[in-house]
Formats: structure tokens, sequence, C-alpha cells
């Protein structure tokens, strides 16, 4: 990996050792020397090489602040589905293929704010729906560790970009894992805030209820320094909250001595490759001798996660894809009268997993079937939280977990839905009760990066990063081995 | 069919309404963005990422249009709810950005309130109840007759906050309707929530009609009226469908549940195509938006702070001001011209004057205009002024209508224009004992008849004088000289 | 509860997809799987358990009633398909079509 890390970028930036132009420049030769583009990696949608090389100088301005901007000359790799004036936000979909959003995501505006420049839009699952960033309208993202395999999904091209090395942080979405498992896949760091930390103002909606604005860095560092940047109360986001936002980076100074860890048994089922399980344990070592107290626990509803994503993430889904209906923006197919354009726009212009969840998603809030199903998967989910919050107010300040049952898969190993499915089985529960949860590298199985999953209580991102921080300096090497 | 065949047919066939009324509520910007609700934009200007819909865009409340429901809902007698939820209604149409309207489904703001729509004659009361008052927003507008074989979309109208009012089906007749719905828009005009104009369409009513036979204590299947843009349209809608569905009841048939669209200038309803059973809204919580919380304390003190209600300010107008029963009727009719009264009274300290004043000039002014009270140049205190001119002799009321309208031309106030035209009255002796001077000596046999006790001459001596001062002389003081000159 | 081929087709026209015979086909399949998977939750006992309404329990913040609005830095005839006299121009639908024909 060539990338420098955030915290030299921008004090390198200030102090004028290094231009701008030239951190752009050489993310730009990044992209070539890893062969990023259509026919390699597939890591981007869209790029304007002319574009960003005009514009790296639009954080000139903040350079004679006395104090660094915090991501000050830092290029972000930004999720597609993410809005932006520049550049097209497709969500990996024929619907809105070419659509340029008149408007910016909040989340945007706080990087350049910060200094950053956005740089490019990364590929991923059409709408966000998929788990290994095969399912984009414009081809697969293949992981830079192994290109034969997938980075993980939904936001596979922007865990690529971090690691292949052009960018030290991206932006990704979460629903049901979204960061964590591609960040897991891709051997980096991926966090998923608690709900309402991020705004979600100008991300386009999967699923309102579980959606989240995730970081992807190169490490726990280039993560919380943009987390920290992106997150806070925006009037925008009615469901973004309204509280203080603690400079997350300085959790690398706080000890974990004292604090306790809890293994949740679900997490570790018999079924578990014993590779993984013991990369984990190799984990839960290193924090045991930072201090830590390791204890077991236990999270009851946790297998039922699934069933209650994927009845609430389709009925919502169902519900917020109905505006691509070819009236205002977007894809226009025509057919016979109104009702004819409706259904040639929106079969031609969704994939086939998309479809699948529309119909699914409708199915379950039509008559007849939403007790049984949408209102019960409600009802549930109100269990599982209720899991966390039993076991956070027992004394547990994060769990640990596995981020996911196996390493990434071989492009095309998986063709049944519910088989992908699953791979979002440790992730989706943080989604469903809110809580924040992160993925960061401990260590490779066949030469595969395998992600640990720290998860704490809500709005404890600043606790989770002291754990993240502490295990990442514990394992050392050891992560990538 | 006409009215009397409705009369014949209700001795057997009762009929049976319930009613949805829509009203927009009057705040500067949109339900759940900061666009504004201006009427009459050009299409598609009063527009931005969220009421296009956007990807991405989310909603956020309007403070004012909750104030707004909330006074609406306990005005109606509702309960507010601590906690409402804000759910979808997934349906497509073209004017529906989203997809979905955002709406209040089992949650809503305010329920069981009740309305008071006239008295029985043994005097007791007629009530309607309330079902329901929950918060929405509006679509846009579908344009189908301007380009061929296309039609246009404006979304101008699109998520403007809308309150809809739903009542049990408490009405008996076409007549209680029309009643139910008169009270609720003075009811909403003095709450000051919507400017509740069917004509403009920030008031909507659908209803929904059955029949049965007199006795049966069972509702009859109902259809929904649609498509009326006047109260007295809702009214012979409803008539015409409860005719229909007694036609067909009559002849043992059975009514089908369907959607009716009343066609004014036909004055028939007909079956829409809509196909009863495809709806199917899937509504769910709105996940874009927490549950609206609101605290007891905050409901008191909008209760508390209600404006005045129409049947309260009826009972005021009648003990504070001495007015009768028509006057009262005339002058709270419509709550600005009421506010506009009242402010005459108490400036003038002559409400019997006032009254006079507003429900006589006053309102044939606006009515000869056409122009709203709120516009009228003539301010309250202005009226006040020339009516205490005229109590204190000043100008004649002669004058006073002349001046009156002047003020109505100039704006300009009425001792301005009184002193200007030369119409304040007078009251010196000197100058009216030289007019009756001059008037003796041009008239010496009227005068002297007058002497000798033929007192219907004082008319006429009076009027002469009149006319010599051009309408300036005060005729009270000119009679008591009158009586002292010639002793009578 | 398993998913016939009306079923499929009367959600397909609700949510306005045009669906091949052969897709639809397919779909009654994957959505009977899927959805077996589902039946799962029906053994839960979840009575007197509230159903998640909403999230952030701190209730719904407001906006005051004044503008501007979030502006747009491209107007509508920059991303939409049919525009004219600054109306959305759609198929035409006839006067009193309804949602359920549109």
């Amino acid at each position: 990996m060539s990338t420098s890390s955030i915290s030299d970028l921008r004090a390198h930036t200030h102090t004028g050792t290094v231009g701008v132009h030239d951190t752009v420049a050489g993310a730009l030769e990044r992209v070539k020397a890893v062969k990023a583009g259509r026919d390699g990696l597939n890591i981007f949608v869209s790029l304007d090489e002319k574009h960003l090389r005009t514009h790296a100088d639009a954080c000139g301005p903040l350079l004679s602040h006395a104090e660094p901007s915090s991501l000050l000359g830092v290029p972000v790799a930004i999720k597609d589905n993410i809005a932006t004036l520049h550049h097209p936000t497709t969500c990996g979909s024929r619907i809105l293929e070419g659509y340029r959003s008149p408007y910016e995501a909040t989340v945007v505006r706080r990087l350049r704010e910060a200094g950053a420049v956005p740089f490019g839009k990364t590929n991923m699952d059409e709408f966000a729906m998929g788990s290994s960033t095969e399912h984009s309208a414009y081809g697969p993202t293949r992981n830079p560790l192994a290109p034969d395999r997938v980075p993980g999904g939904s936001s596979g091209g922007s865990a690529a970009a971090v690691a292949a090395g052009i960018v030290p942080a991206a932006l990704g979405s979460e629903t049901g894992g979204s960061v964590r498992q591609p960040a897991a896949f891709c051997g980096i760091v991926g966090v998923k805030p608690t709900y309402g930390r991020v705004s979600r103002f100008g991300l386009v909606a999967f699923a309102s209820s579980l959606d989240q604005v995730g970081v992807f860095g190169a490490t726990v560092d280039d993560a919380a320094r943009t987390m920290h940047v992106i997150a806070g109360r925006d009037p925008l986001d009615s469901t973004s909250a309204d509280l203080p936002v603690p400079e997350y980076h300085r959790a690398s100074e706080r000890s974990i001595r004292g604090l306790v860890v809890g293994r949740p048994k679900e997490y570790f089922p018999e079924s578990l490759d014993p590779r993984i399980r013991a990369r984990c344990d190799a984990s839960f070592e290193k924090l045991r001798e930072n201090g830590a107290e390791i204890r077991d626990v236990s999270l009851p509803h946790t297998e039922l996660a699934i069933p209650v994503y994927y009845i609430v993430a389709p009925a919502e889904a169902s519900s917020n894809l109905a505006r691509f209906d070819g009236v205002r923006y977007g894809l226009r197919v025509q057919g016979d009268g109104l009702r004819g354009m409706y259904e040639a726009t929106r079969s031609g212009g969704f994939g086939a997993e998309v479809t699948r969840r529309i119909m699914i998603g409708t199915y379950v809030l039509s008559a007849g079937y939403y007790d049984a199903y949408y209102r019960k998967a409600q009802q549930v989910r109100t269990l599982i939280t209720g899991d966390f919050a039993k076991v956070f107010a027992s004394g547990v300040d994060v769990l640990f977990t596995p981020t996911t049952p196996t390493p990434a898969f071989p492009i095309g190993a998986i063709s049944d839905p519910y088989e992908m499915y699953l791979s979002d089985i440790f992730t989706a529960t943080a989604n469903l009760a809110g809580v924040p949860a992160m993925s960061q590298p401990i260590g490779r199985v066949d030469g595969l990066p395998i992600g640990g999953q720290f998860i704490a209580p809500h709005f404890g991102e600043d606790t989770m990063f002291s754990f993240a921080y502490a295990l990442e300096r514990a394992l050392g090497a050891e992560a990538w081995s | 069919m006409t009215a009397p065949d409705v009369e014949s047919l209700q001795r057997d066939w009762e009929m049976v309404v319930g009613l949805e009324v829509h009203v927009q509520l009057k705040t500067r910007t949109k339900a759940f963005c900061a666009c504004s609700t201006e009427y009459g934009a050009p299409p598609n200007t009063n527009v931005c990422p969220v009421c296009l819909a956007l990807p991405g865009a989310l909603p956020v409340l309007n403070a004012q249009a909750v104030v707004l429901a909330t006074r609406a809902a306990l005005a109606l007698g509702c309960t507010v709810h601590p906690q409402s939820v804000f759910a979808r209604k997934n349906y497509f149409y073209p004017d529906l950005p989203k997809g979905y309207q955002i709406s209040q489904f089992d949650r809503p703001l305010a329920t069981g309130g009740k309305v008071e729509i006239g008295r029985h004659e043994n005097g007791s009361p007629i009530c309607v109840g309330v079902t329901r008052v929950h918060m929405e927003e509006d679509a846009g507008k579908s344009v189908h007759d301007r380009y061929p074989g296309a039609t246009a979309i404006d979304l101008n109208r699109a998520g403007v906050p809308l309150i809809e009012i739903v009542s049990e089906p408490d009405m008996r007749s076409a007549r209680e309707a029309g009643a139910y719905l008169r009270v609720l828009k003075q009811i909403l005009e003095y709450m000051r929530v919507s400017d509740v104009s069917m004509e403009e369409g920030s008031l909507r009513v659908d209803a929904n009609v059955s029949a049965r036979r007199r006795g049966e204590t069972k509702l009859g299947t109902k259809t929904e009226v649609k498509n009326m843009n006047s109260f007295s349209g809702v009214e012979r809608a409803l008539e015409m469908e409860y005719v229909r569905q007694v036609g067909v009841l009559v002849q043992g048939g059975r009514v089908e549940q369907q959607t009716m669209l009343w066609d004014g200038a036909a004055g028939q309803v007909r079956p829409s195509r809509t196909k009863e059973g495809s709806h199917d809204y899937r509504y769910f919580p709105e996940p874009d938006l927490p549950p609206l919380l609101l605290e007891q304390e905050w409901i008191d003190r909008v209760c508390k702070e209600l404006p005045e209600l129409p049947a309260a300010r009826r009972a005021r107008f009648a003990s504070e001001y001495s007015l009768g029963e028509y006057d009262v009727e005339v002058l709270t009719a419509d709550p600005q011209l009421a506010d506009y009264y009242e402010s005459v009274a108490r400036a003038s300290n002559d409400p019997k004057a006032s009254a006079n004043w507003v429900m006589g000039e006053v309102q044939a002014q606006l009515k000869a205009s056409g122009q709203d009270i709120a516009a009228f140049r003539v301010r309250p205190h202005d009226l006040a002024e020339l009516l205490n001119l005229v109590r204190d002799g000043v100008v004649s009321h002669t004058a006073a209508k002349q001046i009156f309208s002047r003020m109505v031309a100039t704006g300009d106030t009425p001792a301005q224009i009184a002193e200007r035209e030369g119409l304040v009255q007078v009251n010196d002796d000197s100058q009216l004992a030289g007019w009756l001077d001059e008037v003796v000596a041009e008239m010496p046999k009227e005068a002297e008849r007058f002497r000798n006790g033929e007192r219907k001459l004082q008319g006429v001596l009076v009027g002469a004088v009149m006319k010599k001062s051009k309408g300036r002389a005060d005729p009270r003081r000119l009679n008591q000289l009158l009586a002292e000159r010639f002793g009578t | 509860m398993a998913v016939t081929i009306d079923d499929v087709r009367h959600v397909a026209a609700l949510a306005r997809l045009g669906l091949s015979d052969e897709r639809a086909a397919a779909l009654v399949q994957e959505m009977n799987t899927i959805l077996a998977h589902m039946d799962a939750l029906s053994a839960v006992d979840t009575a007197g358990v509230d159903a998640v309404a909403g999230v952030g329990a701190g209730g719904l913040p407001v906006r005051s009633d004044k503008g501007p609005p979030i502006p747009l830095a491209r107007g509508l005839d920059a991303f939409a398909p049919s525009t004219r006299d600054g109306f959305l121009l759609v198929p035409r639908l006839s006067t009193h079509d309804t949602a359920e024909d549109a």
C-alpha cells in the first residue's frame, strides 16, 4: 500500500511539504497502477480525472488556517449512492444511469468543508442490495487482494479503493453489514456508526430505519478521523441525533484496562470455521493482555436476525424505490400509456436482485400479510434490540465477534439468494438494534483477510474506537498474517 | 329527479352520510420542506429535492403545521394524542412524487370530537361525531387537457400540509351534510388554520353514503362519492346518489360498494372506473420520521390560546353588545367581519350604530366592490371616528354617508374629509339665525302660519334652512332656535 | 403460506414491475424459498411486544415555518425525461383515472 495516513497527509499538506495537486495526482497514478478501471478491478463507477486535477485547489483557502482542517488534502472515495454535485449518482443501477444530483449529501459537504477531496464514485451492489458487489449494472468489482474473489458488498468499490491503496479513507453505507463485511473481506477497517449518528440526507435510501453512512479506513485512525468529520446532528435528517460528537481519534490515548468485552456465544457456533475462531481467540487474548476482562454472554434472538432483516429491509425498500418511476429523473422506457411506461421503466431499470426484493417487500406489506410478516418482524426486532440492551446494562462495554462466517468468496460462487443473505449473519443484528459496530483485520486464513467485529452500545463509538486502537496496536503485523 | 322525490323516499328509507374533509393548512412553507405554499406560481417553481422526491432527500416536519392541526382538532372537540405516528400510504400516480403519501394511519393526531350543526324542533342539539383528525401532505396537480397525448404535472402543491377530518356516519340528510360542512368551514375560519375555499381547492369533500329501511339499525352498503366542488354540489350529489341507491334497493337489488363521481354540469353521479378491492396502500410507519411527541402541557396551552369559537362569539355579541339574533348571525358569519365590527364598536363605544353601519354601508361597499374585509380601505378606527362625529353633532347623518364614500375612495380620515369638503355641521347660533332670518323673509306666509300653530310647517322651514346651508345646519340646534323664535 | 403465480402477478402489479411469464414463474419459486426461511418468526412468542415504529426515542424534531428551501444546482430540465413550459410530461391519463388505473 502506498497511501499516506490521514494524519500524515494533513500535516504535510499544511506545512506545504505535499501539495494537494500531488496527492490527487498520486492517487490517480495509483488508480492506473492497480488497474482500478472497468477492465481491471472495476472500483469506480465514475472518476473525472480532469475535474479532480482542476479542483484539487479547492481546499487552497484552508491552507492558511493556523490549525490544519481535520481532513486537509485527503482524497476520500464516495460510494455511488451518496449524492454529489459533479459526479453522477447511479446507485449501481441502470435506472439512474448518468443521473447527476442537483444537490449534495450532508456527509459530502462536511468532507469538503474539512478540506477533503471527494475522489470519484465507487461501485456497489445495485441500490446497496447485495453482499458481493457482483450485482451492479456496471459489472462486478474485484478484490484487490485476490482479484478472482469478491470484495464483499454492497460497498465493495469503496472498500477496494482503500485496500488498493488509492485513498486512505472512503464513504460506504450500511443497511445490514455493507461496510463491515467488505472491510473484513478486503483487510481494512470499516465502521457503522449508531443509527442517527451520521446524517442520511443525500444517502439514497434502501431501508430507512437501518441505513447509515459508514466509513472505511486503511487504519483505525483513518476511520476515526473521517467518522469525526461526518458525524453529528443535521437539521435535514429527522432521525439524526442531537448529541455532541467526541474527537474519536483521541480514543487512541485511552486504555481499555478494566473494561469488559462480551463474547456472545451465538456468534461462535459449532459450525464456525475453526481457523476464524482461532483468529478471534487470539484477539481475545490480546485484549486480555491489555487489561480487559473477557466475559461470556448470550444474545438469544440472534438467529432471528436474518429473517427479520430480510422482511424489514425489503419492505422499506419497496416503498423507497417507488420514486424511480420515469417521471421526474432517471431512465424512462416508453410503454402502453402511463401504466406501460411505469412497468417498462421499472422492469428495464432494476436488476434481478432489486426486483426480487421489491417483490418480497411489497408482498409482506400487502393486505392480509402485514401482521404475519412485517409487524411480526418489527416485534422480533424489538426483542433483538432488547438482547443488546440487557447485555450492555449488565456491565459489558463492548462485544467482540467475527465479522463474517467466511473470508472473501470467489466471484460467481454464490448463486442462491438466501445463501448470499447469510453472509450478513453476524452484522445485520447491529443494524436492527441501531448500535454501532466496526470491523478490523485480525489475521488471515489461506492468505485472505479475516475481520473481527466490535459492537458497542448506542452512541458508544468512542469506547469502541479505544478497543479498536488497542487491538490494532496489540496485533501489529499479526493482523496481516 | 327533484327534491320532492327525495322527501317522499325519506319516509321509508333513511339516508346515512359520513364525510371526509381535506383541508389545506395555512402555512408559509410546505409540510416537510421549506418550499413556499404560494398559490398560482409558475409550474414547478416551488419545488426542492424533498418535494421532487429526488434520491436521498428526507422530510422534516413544519412546526406550524402541527400547531394549526392541533388547533383545528381541539376546536372540533377532539382529544389530541401525546404520541402520533406518521405512516406511508403507498400508491403510484404521477403527481405523487415519492410513490407514497406521508399520512397518519393507526395512530392519528387526534380522535373523538363532536360538532353541533343545529337544533331539532324540540331544541335538542343535532351533533355530528368527528372520528379523527390526522395530518398528511397534498399531492401535485395533473393537467389532462393542456397537451395532446400527454398529462402535465405541476408539483408546486406537492407537500402542502393538509388535515383530513373524518366524521362519523351521523348525518341523515343532504341538508345535514351541508350544515355540517358550513359549521366546519366556519370553525376552521375562526381558528385561522385554512382559507377553506372549495373553489381554490383548500377544502375538499368526499362523501360516504348509504341507505337503509327506516327502523333498521345495521348500516347499508355504502358508496364513496367524489368530485364535488361546492357545498351545494355535495348536497345535490348526495341526493342523487341516495335516490339511485334506493332505486336499487326498492327493486330488491344490492348496492355495490364502489366509488361514484359527481358530474356537476350534468347533475349526475356515475361509477368511477376504479375497481374496488384494488386499493392496497400497504401502510407502514414512516421510518424517516420518528413518532410525533406532544407534551400534554403544550396541548393544554394551545387549547387555552384557541381563538374564540363561533358559538362563543355569538353568545358574547348578544350579551356584550345587546344585539339581536339576526345582527349576531350576520356579524359573526365571517370572523374577519366580526373582528372588524368589534373594533368599530369598541372604538366608538356605540355597538348599535356600529352594527348598523357595518351591516349597512360597509357590507354594501364590500359587495359592490367584491373586496375582502381584510383589504377594505376604511379601517375600523376611522369608521368609529365618523360615528363619533355624527354622535357629537359635528356632521349630519346625511353628510356622514357622503364622507364614508369619500373614505372608501381616498382612505383619508373623516375629519379631514369633513373639513375639506365643508361638511362640518354648523351649530353656531348667529350663523343659523342669519339663515333663519333669510328664510322667514323669503317665506313670510309660511312663517306666520307656523307661528299660529300649524306645526307641520316646521319641516318646510327647516328644509329651507338646510338647503340654504347646503346640508350643514345642525337640525337639532335649528329646531331649538325655531322654537325660541316662534314661542312654540 | 405458499406464494402462487397469481400472488406474484398481483404484487408485481402493485409494484409496477413488468414481468415476463418466465420471470414471474421463477419468482414464485424464489419467493417461496425465501419466505420459507422467514417462517422461523411465526414460532416466536411476541405477545405484548411493541413493534419498532420509527427509530429515535427522542421524538420528532420539527423546523420553523420559513424558507429558503434547499436550492437546486440544476433545474428540472437538466434531469427530467420530458418537460414542457415548466411542466413534467407523462403519457396521457384521462381526467378521472385513479391510482389503480395508472
